[in-house]
Formats: C-alpha cells, sequence, structure tokens
C-alpha cells in the first residue's frame, strides 16, 4: 500500500541530508559542548555553527539564539521568563483564543498564579485584528503573545502591525513561529519580535530540539536551574546532535524556501481543489490570501473526523483531526470553535497539511481515495441521508 | 473484507483479536483484514475523587487510571500482533446511554445493569456504525457466546458459550438480527481455561492480565459514591434525601438516608439490629420508601418485563416455556413467558424465586439458546 503523509503539521520527516550531518555527533564527536578538551571543542563547533544557521534562518544575531528541547519548552520559557522578570506588582499578558496549548496553557498557570490574562478573540477568517491587541493593552502589560502561523488552519497572523505596537508601548512581544520557520520567510526585525518560539521537527529536522530567539538586552528568568550553559538562558548539557540538526534544518529550508513555497502551495490547492470539485458538502476555513503554503483544513458535512482519519488511515493516507496534541480529547478543537465553527462542524474537520516530501503523486492518490471515503462515512449518517434526500444545504443538523 | 475487534486490553479481546489475525495470515484467500478498536468510553478523571488520589495542577489525578492503562494494554497486543489499532472516543454516547440511565436507575428504586445497555447501545450498535464508517464490514468481541443461523428460518440464533461459567449471552439479549448478522464471537467455542492457555502459547502481553471484575466507569467499586459524585458533577440536586423504612405490613421501622442507597435483597446497612433478620423487600420511589421484611418475603412468582427483544419472535399473547435468569449469576428457572403488546412480558416462574430486582435483566432461554430478554419492572 502506498503509504501518503499529509500530516506535516503534526511533524516532519528527517531529510536524509539533516541525518547525515547530525550522524558524526551521535557517535565519533560525541563530547560534551563544555568540556575543554577536544571532544568538547569538536561539540562546541558543531553547536556554534547550527547557532548561525537558525540566526541566519531569522535574521537575528548569534548571540540571540537559546537551544531548547522544543517548541512547548521555547514558548514556556518566554513568557514565564518575561513575567517572572518584570517588575510591577500587577502585571498583565495579552494573548490570543487560537494559540497552540503551550502557551494558553500557560497562560492559564499565570492567571492562576494572579497575573491578569486577555484572550484576544478572532473572526471566521482566524486571522487577529490588530486593533484588538491594542484595545486589550494596559498600562501594566508586561507581553504580548501571539503566534506566527495558526497549527490548525496555517493562517498568518499579522504580527508586523502588532510588533511596532508593541515597539511604542515598550511592551515585550512573543510569538510562537512553530508552524511559520522554515516555511514562509520569518524576520525578526520585520516582525518586530523580541522571543520567538521554533522547533526543529516542524522543518524537517530532528525531535527533541528548538530555540528560542531572544533580543539583546531582554531580561528573562531561565525556566530551569543548572549550569552555565546558553548564556545562562538555559542549563543543561546541549543535545549536540539534535542541534546540529536543527541548524542543518534550518540551512536547507533557508536555501529552498522561494522555491517550497511556491511548490507545496501548488500541491496544497490542488488537493484542495479536487476535494471541493468532488465531494459536497465541503467548506474550507481560514483566510485563503494569508495561510502557509501547507495547510488547509476542511470541514465535511455528515462525518465523524475520528472515522475519516481512520478510514483514510487504513487506506494508507494520513490526515488529522486538528492538533495532535489535543487528539483523543472529544472537545471540539478551540481554533475551530474560536472563528465559530458548531461543536459538530468542528468535529467534522480535517486538517491536510503537506510538506517537502509530497508529490503530485500523492495528491493524486489522496483524491482517487477520498471521495469514497467521505461517502463510506456519509452512508451510515442518518441525517446525510435525509438532507441529502431534501437537498438543503444548510448547515449540519447532526446532534 | 475486513473486521473490526473491539478490544478491551483484557485476555478474552486480545486472544480473540490473536485467533482473528492468524485466520487472516494462514488463509490462502478470502482472508480478511483484522483492525483492533478500543472504545474510549468514560474519562476516569472526569470525577477525580473516586479515585483516592491526590488531584495535581490542571485538575490531572496523578494516580494510575484504569481506562489509560487498559487502552495501553490493548495497543500493546496490536502492536504485538502487527494489526491496525485506533482508539475511538464513544465517551458522550455512553454517557447519554450507559451512565445516565445507570444514575437515573439507582434513583428510581432499581438496581440497573450497565452492561447490558452498554452491549445493545454501544458495543453493538454504536461500534458496527464505527466499524462500517472505517470501511470494516463486520465486527467481532471477545464475549463467550455463540451466534448460529437458523436455516429453515433464517434468522440468527444467539447461544451461550461452550464455557457454562462464563455466560455472557445473559449481557446480549438486546443484540437485533442485523447486529448478530455482521457479529463473530471467536471465543464461543471455547472455556476461559483454554483463551488463557492459547494467550500464554502466543505470549500475549496481557495473557497473565487478571479478570476485571468491577463496573468499568465506577473503579472504586461503590456506586453509591459514583452516583454522588455523578449528580455533584452535573449539578443535580443530591436525592439523599431521608425516608422511612417500613414493614411488608406498613409499620415504620427507621428512617433511610435515600433509596438509592438499596437494593432488593439486601441485608446490610438497614440500621436495625434486632430480632430476625430483615432483607429489603422492594422500594417505592413515589413514598420513598424502603420496604423490608423476611428472607421469604422475598421469594415471588410473577413480575413483568418492559423493552423486550426478541432473538427468536413471539408474538402479542403467545406464550412459552423457557428457562429464565433474572440477574447474571441466578442458575434460571423454569417459567412461562407471555408475550404482551408494547415490548412487554408477564414471566411467571413455576416456583417463586428469591429477590427478583426491578432494573436487572430478566432473559429467556431455551436450551442454550437466548430467545429473548428485558428490563425486569413490576413484581408481584
Amino acid at each position: 500500500m502506498k503509504r501518503v503523509y499529509f500530516d506535516n503539521n503534526a511533524t516532519t520527516p528527517l531529510a536524509p541530508e539533516v541525518f547525515e550531518v547530525m550522524r558524526p555527533y551521535m557517535l565519533e564527536d560525541f563530547g560534551n559542548a563544555s568540556s575543554i578538551h577536544w571532544f568538547g571543542q569538536r561539540a562546541k563547533a558543531g553547536v556554534e555553527k547550527a547557532r548561525e544557521q537558525v540566526a541566519r534562518l531569522l535574521n537575528a544575531r548569534n548571540t540571540e539564539i537559546v537551544f531548547t528541547s522544543g517548541g512547548t519548552e521555547s514558548d514556556n520559557t518566554a513568557i514565564l521568563g518575561i513575567v517572572e522578570a518584570a517588575r510591577g506588582e500587577r502585571k498583565h499578558v495579552v494573548t490570543t483564543t487560537i494559540e497552540h496549548p503551550a502557551v494558553l496553557s500557560t497562560a492559564k498557570l499565570l492567571e492562576k498564579r494572579g497575573v491578569s490574562v486577555t484572550y484576544v478573540r478572532v473572526g471566521s477568517t482566524g486571522v487577529i485584528d490588530p486593533d484588538d491587541v491594542a484595545n486589550a493593552l494596559r498600562p501594566e502589560t508586561v507581553l504580548i503573545s501571539v503566534m506566527h502561523a495558526n497549527n490548525e488552519l496555517g493562517t498568518i497572523q499579522p504580527l508586523e502591525e502588532i510588533g511596532r505596537m508593541a515597539r511604542e508601548r515598550d511592551i515585550y512581544f512573543h510569538t510562537d513561529a512553530v508552524q511559520s520557520t522554515g516555511k514562509i520567510p520569518v524576520d525578526v526585525e520585520k516582525l518586530g519580535v523580541d522571543l520567538l518560539a521554533l522547533s526543529a521537527h516542524k522543518l524537517n529536522g530532528p525531535k527533541g530540539v528548538g530555540a528560542l530567539y531572544v533580543r539583546k538586552g531582554t531580561i528573562l528568568r531561565p525556566l530551569l536551574h543548572g549550569g552555565h550553559h546558553e548564556r545562562d538562558r538555559r542549563p543543561g548539557t546541549e543535545n549536540v546532535a539534535g542541534i546540529v540538526g536543527l541548524g542543518a534544518a534550518a540551512e536547507i529550508a533557508r536555501a529552498h524556501m522561494n522555491e517550497e513555497i511556491t511548490r507545496v502551495a501548488a500541491l496544497r490547492d490542488r488537493l484542495e481543489a479536487g476535494i471541493l470539485a468532488s465531494v459536497p458538502f465541503v467548506v474550507g476555513h481560514g483566510d485563503r490570501a494569508h495561510r502557509v503554503p501547507g495547510t488547509t483544513n476542511l470541514t465535511f458535512d455528515y462525518i465523524e473526523g475520528e472515522g475519516f482519519v481512520i478510514a483514510m488511515d487504513l487506506r494508507g493516507i494520513a490526515c488529522s483531526t486538528g492538533s495532535a496534541c489535543s487528539s483523543g480529547s472529544l472537545e471540539p478543537s478551540h481554533v475551530l470553535s474560536a472563528i465559530g465553527l458548531k461543536p459538530e462542524q468542528a468535529r467534522a474537520s480535517i486538517r491536510f497539511s503537506l510538506g517537502r516530501f509530497n508529490t503530485d503523486d500523492d495528491v493524486d492518490a489522496a483524491l482517487k481515495i477520498l471521495p469514497a471515503v467521505v461517502e463510506q462515512l456519509r452512508a451510515v449518517s442518518p441525517h446525510y441521508r435525509k438532507e441529502a434526500v431534501s437537498s438543503q444545504h444548510s448547515a449540519v443538523s447532526k446532534s | 473484507m475486513s473486521i473490526a475487534i473491539a478490544m478491551s486490553g483484557g485476555v478474552d479481546s486480545s486472544t480473540a483479536a490473536a485467533l482473528l489475525a492468524e485466520n487472516n495470515s494462514t488463509a490462502a484467500s478470502g482472508s480478511q483484514e483484522v483492525v483492533g478498536l478500543t472504545m474510549q468510553l468514560w474519562n476516569q478523571r472526569r470525577l477525580p475523587q473516586l479515585l483516592g488520589e491526590e488531584v495535581g495542577e490542571g485538575g490531572r489525578a496523578s494516580g494510575r487510571c484504569c481506562s489509560l492503562d487498559d487502552v495501553y494494554d490493548a495497543r500493546a497486543v496490536a502492536n504485538f500482533l502487527n494489526i491496525p489499532y485506533y482508539v475511538i472516543n464513544l465517551e458522550k454516547q455512553f454517557e447519554a446511554a450507559v451512565v445516565r440511565p445507570f444514575v437515573d436507575g439507582y434513583l428510581a428504586g432499581e438496581t440497573p445493569i450497565p452492561c447490558s445497555l452498554c452491549n445493545t447501545e454501544i458495543k453493538f450498535a454504536q461500534f458496527l456504525t464505527t466499524a462500517r464508517q472505517i470501511g470494516a464490514e463486520r465486527i467481532a468481541t471477545g464475549h463467550y457466546a455463540r451466534i448460529r443461523r437458523d436455516q429453515k428460518t433464517g434468522r440468527f440464533q444467539l447461544l451461550r458459550g461452550v464455557d457454562r461459567t462464563k455466560d455472557q449471552a445473559y449481557f446480549l439479549f438486546g443484540l437485533t438480527q442485523e447486529q448478530l448478522a455482521y457479529t463473530d464471537f471467536p471465543l464461543g467455542e471455547m472455556t476461559k481455561q483454554e483463551v488463557r492457555a492459547i494467550a500464554r502459547a502466543r505470549h500475549l502481553p496481557v495473557a497473565e492480565k487478571p479478570d476485571s471484575q468491577e463496573i468499568c466507569f465506577v473503579p472504586t467499586g461503590s456506586y453509591r459514591q459514583f452516583i454522588d459524585a455523578y449528580l455533584a458533577e452535573q449539578q443535580r440536586p443530591s436525592p439523599s434525601s431521608a425516608g422511612e423504612v417500613v414493614s411488608t405490613d406498613g409499620n415504620v421501622l427507621a428512617e433511610h438516608q435515600g433509596i438509592q442507597n438499596f437494593t432488593v435483597g439486601q441485608r446490610k446497612g438497614l440500621g436495625m439490629a434486632v430480632g430476625e433478620p430483615l432483607y429489603v423487600i422492594s422500594l417505592d420511589p413515589a413514598k420513598n420508601r424502603v420496604v423490608v421484611g423476611e428472607d421469604r418475603d422475598l421469594f415471588r412468582r410473577r413480575f413483568q418485563v418492559r423493552e423486550l427483544n426478541w432473538i427468536r419472535p413471539l408474538a402479542a399473547g403467545d406464550a412459552v416455556e423457557a428457562h429464565v435468569k433474572i440477574r447474571h449469576n441466578h442458575p434460571g428457572a423454569p417459567a412461562c413467558v407471555e408475550a404482551h403488546a408494547g415490548s412487554e412480558a408477564f414471566v411467571e416462574f413455576t416456583e417463586p424465586q428469591r429477590a427478583i430486582t426491578p432494573g436487572q435483566a430478566a432473559v429467556f432461554y431455551d436450551g442454550d439458546e437466548v430467545v429473548g430478554g428485558g428490563w425486569i419492572s413490576g413484581v408481584e
């Protein structure tokens, strides 16, 4: 059976050339990057090269890159680190309702600790209005955290406007750029961010490693306590092979970005158009003009998303309902709820996320299988039969 | 062809999955693909006070969670057998079809039996639907029961498994002809000992796992605590309103703290310790009364059954001699079953039977065959 992987927002395959760059750091160049001797120096050189590669991808300085265990740690470090280091008795944070749980759960924790948090809402486009962020700001606001690209919709948020606002008011600005880094240009100067979280495994690098960009001069309390690694920002022996892999992945992404944006977007658009042409009762979500190239999120009325994902997987096509982090949960996706979908619509929504290793053949294979799978799911839905007879194209009536 | 096997993580359904997977790999033609599915029915973290563990930040119980362990086991078996495996979330349906009626049953003075409801509403109806959604034509479970097709009538028959000690056909009386037509019971011809032996011989990861006993969503084994916790969560008024304990001739003997704490035949917990041992004879929800009496008062002959399902059809007005079981561990006794209109029936035992309990299932057998069954309502 041909296997097709359309879940690149959950994770991406490791690029073989990245693996080749990592390999020596797991074998002969195994040293501790903090050691004085030759072994340590070899490892240190690998880490510092990677730092430069990541910095270049973000248009940052080497010294502004802190390596972490991944996106979640980077987000936690940024948010907790800024708020805890901030002065003042009353502290306020502005974020959005469509953030990843790595941000939302951290915001909830801050609330328990007495920090007030404003969650800026989003309209049906899945794009935040910068004016809503402006209106949420208070004199005691210490941090704005707005994601760059949404993991479920792929929508790109207007960071430049928010960044300008943050700078004018002298408020720290953090972004979770896990879903955008490596896929679209991410320039910390243009975006005006002070902190930016990224993860290697979303850009064909290894799992278990990520980075946090911290603008020079930012006062940040470290999350973890230990040795003096990463300029006292993040203690713990460096994951050298992982960091080297992140660096290589960043360099490859930078080198191929323009052509990949065009290629992956074309694949995604063909998949989307093919589905819309061959399957009735499907609607797409998110502002189509402001999306990362690989993501599409579609509601297939009268289906159960869970059943769809299983049925497709049994035929070799991997996709997902919303985010992998919330799979198994019955709660409808908070992102899809935030853009106004009813719970039954949210549960009938499927995310296809394409990436570097997808081809035209993959799209063909999915388009060949998908209509029959949808039909099979709808065949057992009493609501579909009823609706199909009366051919009412209105909203889903499933309870 | 493909078949979906319901995997609970226990030794029975795991062995059933192993047998199906083996058939698949040995059959040269007409083989069927086996897909393992675990139904996630109840979130044990939902009522953390029942777990008896500290609850950490974020409302997550730090202790063991039965359900997650079982999913872990089922997944390990599926990996071991190299079959595709998925967890499907049926918590919403389970709550509506099983948990709520279970709680409401106790509040109405009945002693409900959630496993039968679960089989009818979830494990077969919903599971078959899900199986079809994902492209499987048939379903299988690890129940000890058998299905046979009557060559004359073309109807499907439900029979108890050959292991007399594990009669799970009792819990399956609600199956429809369509469900029976699309279901396989790979363990129906086996004893529990044989199943254990097969599991051991194939080194299944759960070969030594003990059998589960308790109601799956009541891990502490105390249904009373569960009902209190569930009602509190639902912000429904706690029904533990005090009422009277009366004798069969109507004398008030004591006070009780809510009829949901009692079940017919119960002796302990009546708050009385004098004279003849007293038993709960019946519960009267209308008057919020617990009626108590002597052991001999528990023996009754006639009762009513509602929401009948006939696997072998019986027309209203017709009667049939059957061996009737009034609870899972009841050996069964000869009775006359008379079908009435509106899915009801009257059952009259030849000999009085002890503690015929509203809410339990009455299941009618002809030898090994389950003719039909329903829910015990009025006891005369």
